[in-house]
């Protein structure tokens, strides 16, 4: 399991889920988990763009979830955004769709690409993941401040003259950056889950952020590294695991956030009598 | 008369395929239509995504232990609704969580089935029916039981009419009128995971989103009044439907490979196209008064 041919499994994944994590945290925040899912999904649409002209895909990917990003953000503008995301996200499945009944040997790379190949991670595609996730955790510290106010206090942020449209672009785009190289690792389906579940286990377990956010990532690593452990041992398909355990740590850390609630009420209950 | 040969290809009015696909396409898109409005103003679109998804799952479920696939899109469907209202807080940022969660751990189980599917047939194609779905398979026998759910959606979300309209745009005045709102959100989306339910099944859940959010939506920007809404998002998901099968069943000889473009690229980009009209049409009236759209509240504005 901790062979040299895995060596590069975990080191990628590894760094997907610190990625996931602290781009996690915020998406919960902002409560844009329809754009965590639509962008990288959509970006899979590039990807089969770029196979079709011969290109490497990391160049599709990167154009398509750019492109969703600018488009959400451009559409949200002057409509609601669950509204923006949805047009945008089918406008790039459809156009996914066309790419894919041009081309004829599509399928496989399809599935790994919605499923994603974490054991078959080369040298060659480490690098690039371990930079391009450094430049967009980097990026997020750099706007943590402006981001988080604009997150949690958007009329606080406005009046301190933080614009929440731009933030909202900055941080799509952020966003973007980060699934163009981790979905061909992990692919798109997992991506999202990995988001989602973890970010949102940790903010149901800490209300202050910075704690908030290292937890996530814990998290997102813990789920990351059991489910390539159980993967390996049963063959069965990384996604299931990262999805399923996910949900599993959302729900623990409602069912412990409602027990933490009722035990204080019961304390300041006993304390007023 | 040669004009009209070009724009239908000779034999798209005698093929078998084609008037199954006109005909429950025509529903699906009705459905989706009425259905839609609701969700969009009540800003349940990643749930209506999601549920088509989660579905699909369902649907991939039921083939691997020989169930009718149907059983399994709609007990999929009905559950994640179940499970995504149970663990959905009120506002809307905790509810998009919600769904996040469920529609996650949902896409893990695909997954899964996909896997084990695999395992005992060599069908790498089967995550992209699930993506994509295809109009022009559709069995003559599944059609009336189609249309039957079809109907019951449509009716329970027409019959629950103005008390939805009420909660959807104002909960607390509708709260305060004795209105049992969080029922009512629970029956609607039941209704939603239904009627999104058996459009993923059809035509896929890329276009079931399509059908569900675009034309609503464009509605909504252009009319006002909900009945006249309704009535406008079913025209433009009809034609859009249509001319998409029209464009589809011509496009078979079109480059580059000869055969046929996919019905759902054409319906997506007619409907979005759609929008985006109605969207920039709104920029000029916006000039002589400009309003900022009010995120939470802002329901004419979809």
């Amino acid at each position: 399991m901790f062979s040299g041919l895995m060596l590069n499994t975990w080191i990628a994944a590894t760094a997907v889920a610190v990625i996931a994590g602290v781009t996690g945290f915020f998406a919960v925040l902002r409560g844009s988990t329809f754009a965590a899912h639509a962008i990288p999904n959509g970006a899979f649409a590039g990807a089969a763009g770029a196979s079709l002209l011969g290109l490497n895909p990391f160049a599709g990917l990167a154009v398509f979830s750019l492109a969703g990003a600018l488009g959400i953000a451009g559409l949200s503008r002057r409509a609601r955004s669950d509204v923006a995301t949805a047009l945008t996200f089918v406008m790039m499945l459809g156009i996914g769709a066309l790419f894919v009944s041009w081309s004829t040997e599509y399928a496989q790379e399809a599935y790994s690409l919605l499923f994603g190949e974490v054991f078959g991670v080369s040298t060659g595609e480490v690098l690039p993941i371990l930079a391009l996730g450094a430049a967009s955790v980097a990026a997020i510290v750099v706007m943590f401040r402006p981001l988080m106010l604009s997150s949690a206090l958007p009329e606080m942020a406005a009046a301190r003259g933080v614009s929440a449209r731009r933030m909202e672009l900055a941080f799509l785009l952020v966003m973007a950056l980060a699934t163009s190289m981790t979905v061909p690792v992990v692919g798109a389906l997992l991506m999202f889950s990995l988001m989602i579940g973890p970010a949102a286990a940790a903010r149901s377990l800490t209300a202050r952020p910075a704690r908030a956010m290292f937890l996530s990532v814990a998290i997102a690593l813990v789920t990351v590294w059991a489910g390539i452990a159980l993967s390996y041992q049963s063959n069965w398909p990384l996604g299931f695991f990262v999805g399923v355990l996910g949900a599993v740590f959302f729900l623990a850390g409602r069912a412990y956030a409602a027990t933490r609630r009722r035990l204080h009420l019961d304390r300041t209950a006993r304390g007023a009598a | 008369m040669i004009v009209l040969r070009y724009v239908f290809e000779p034999g798209f009015f005698a093929s078998g395929p084609v008037h199954i696909a006109l005909a429950v396409g025509a529903v699906v898109a009705v459905t989706s239509a009425v259905v839609g409005l609701f969700t969009v103003m009540r800003g349940q679109s990643f749930a209506g995504h999601s549920l088509a998804d989660i579905a699909t799952t369902g649907g991939s479920g039921a083939f691997l232990v020989g169930v009718n696939q149907f059983w399994g899109y709609l007990a999929f469907g009905a559950g994640a609704a179940a499970f995504m209202e149970m663990i959905g807080v009120q506002r809307r940022r905790g509810r998009d969580v919600a769904t996040g969660v469920v529609l996650g751990a949902a896409l893990g189980l695909a997954a899964l089935f996909l896997y084990l599917g695999t395992q005992y047939s060599s069908t790498t194609g089967a995550s992209f029916a699930i993506l994509f779905g295809s109009i022009f398979v559709i069995t003559s026998s599944t059609v009336p039981v189609l249309i039957a759910s079809a109907l019951l959606a449509l009716a329970t979300v027409v019959a629950l009419g103005r008390v939805l309209l009420l909660s959807s745009l104002s909960p607390d005045i509708a709260a305060a009128r004795g209105v049992p709102v969080r029922a009512v959100g629970a029956a609607f989306l039941m209704a939603l995971a239904t009627s999104v339910a058996l459009s993923a099944m059809i035509i896929g859940a890329v276009l079931s989103t399509a059908l569900l959010i675009g034309p609503a939506a464009t509605a909504l920007r252009v009319t006002k009044g909900p009945v006249r809404a309704a009535a406008v998002a079913a025209g433009i998901g009809v034609a859009a439907t249509w001319l998409g099968i029209l464009l589809a069943y011509d496009s078979f000889y079109w480059p580059p490979a000869g055969r046929g473009w996919p019905v759902s690229f054409f319906v997506v980009t007619l409907i979005v196209g759609g929008y985006l009209v109605s969207y920039l049409r709104r920029r000029d009236r916006g000039k002589v008064a400009p309003t900022e759209p009010d995120r939470e509240h802002a329901c004419s504005v979809a």
